[in-house]
């Protein structure tokens, strides 16, 4: 094969004015072809770049497949309901039946007569208190006789011996 | 999008990626984990990235920040990436040898290149994209890399021809 225009062409080359297809055209001209020395240099390149271009990638990328973290969130959003809802229904407020409330009551009216019993006691007992008061009123004075009689005795003493 | 959808989506141009990763990062090391790096973020962005409609184009892109950040960061922190692939100067008869095989020349000379004309020239002389997608995966007028082209294209073949005749003398 030969190239009737490839001065040209290498011009263009140089100049980076050739097409994809010109360089095609070049690139299998000094694949195919020897050159004389003054293009040795192309024929280098060519030969390069083609070399080159077999070059691959070889290793395998892990790729791990994408965790959609939506899911996670969506459990953890799920178990909170659950446990929200336990909380309500374990700690309810209770509607009281008829039984319970009859009995509820019976203990309430029999406490009330217990109650009512202790304030009558409390009356008495306040009674008792105020007697206590006399009483210690009256221990009182009659200590106070003791220490007259006492002292009427010891005069009473002292002028017998005389 | 499954897994199978997205690894057929990828599959045309994972190699370019990584090529491009390669010619950036020069390490075959650094440029697996950029590649994988590009791919995981496709991968988790999958849904999103295939309403766009060029995948390819994006990819490319995005390849291409990805690597020149890590350049970047690389050189704040006053490392250089290690890198095992690459072929030392002066060793051995045996090396002397396949150093002279043309293709490492070419390879040495293109990691002289400034960033941007390496970038060009990996998708225009070995991807063979054209200039109008080019110019959307870099953001450049189509002037301005029909430009960096040309230099990068003539800088590489000056270099070969006085390291080749260097070479024969």
């Amino acid at each position: 094969m030969v190239l009737n225009n490839l001065d040209t062409l290498l011009e263009k080359y140089d100049n980076g004015e050739t097409s994809i297809k010109e360089e095609e055209q070049l690139r299998t001209y000094f694949a195919n072809n020897e050159v004389p020395a003054h293009l040795e240099s192309y024929k280098m390149m060519f030969q390069y770049f083609n070399n080159t271009k077999q070059e691959a990638y070889t290793k395998t990328v892990p790729l791990k497949p994408r965790k959609s973290h939506i899911y996670q969130w969506i459990s953890v959003a799920a178990v909170l309901v659950v446990m929200f809802g336990l909380f309500k229904f374990v700690n309810r407020p209770t509607e009281p039946t008829a039984d319970q409330l009859a009995v509820y009551n019976q203990t309430k009216e029999a406490l009330n007569l217990v109650s009512s019993k202790f304030n009558r006691g409390q009356d008495n007992m306040r009674t008792l208190g105020l007697a206590a008061f006399q009483f210690q009123k009256a221990s009182d004075k009659v200590d106070q006789v003791n220490e007259i009689s006492k002292s009427t005795k010891k005069i009473l003493k002292k002028s017998s011996k005389k | 999008m499954t897994q199978s959808e997205f690894v057929k989506m990828i599959m045309p141009f994972k190699d370019k990626v990584y090529r491009l990763a390669k010619r950036l990062l020069v390490s075959n090391e650094e440029a697996e984990d950029a590649t994988q790096e590009i791919l995981l973020k496709l991968w988790r962005n999958s849904d999103k990235i295939s309403e766009y409609k060029n995948v390819e184009a994006f990819s490319m892109t995005m390849t291409k920040n990805f690597c020149l950040d890590r350049l970047k960061s690389k050189q704040a922190q006053n490392l250089k990436i290690v890198h095992s692939n690459y072929q030392d100067e002066k060793v051995g008869l045996q090396k002397q040898i396949e150093v002279s095989d043309s293709l490492s020349w070419v390879e040495r000379i293109m990691q002289d290149l400034p960033e941007q004309q390496k970038i060009i020239v990996q998708l225009r002389d070995i991807e063979q994209y054209d200039f109008p997608e080019i110019s959307k995966m870099l953001d450049m007028k189509e002037t301005a890399i029909r430009v960096a082209l040309s230099r990068a294209r003539k800088t590489i073949r000056e270099k070969l021809t006085s390291t080749h005749n260097y070479g024969i003398k």
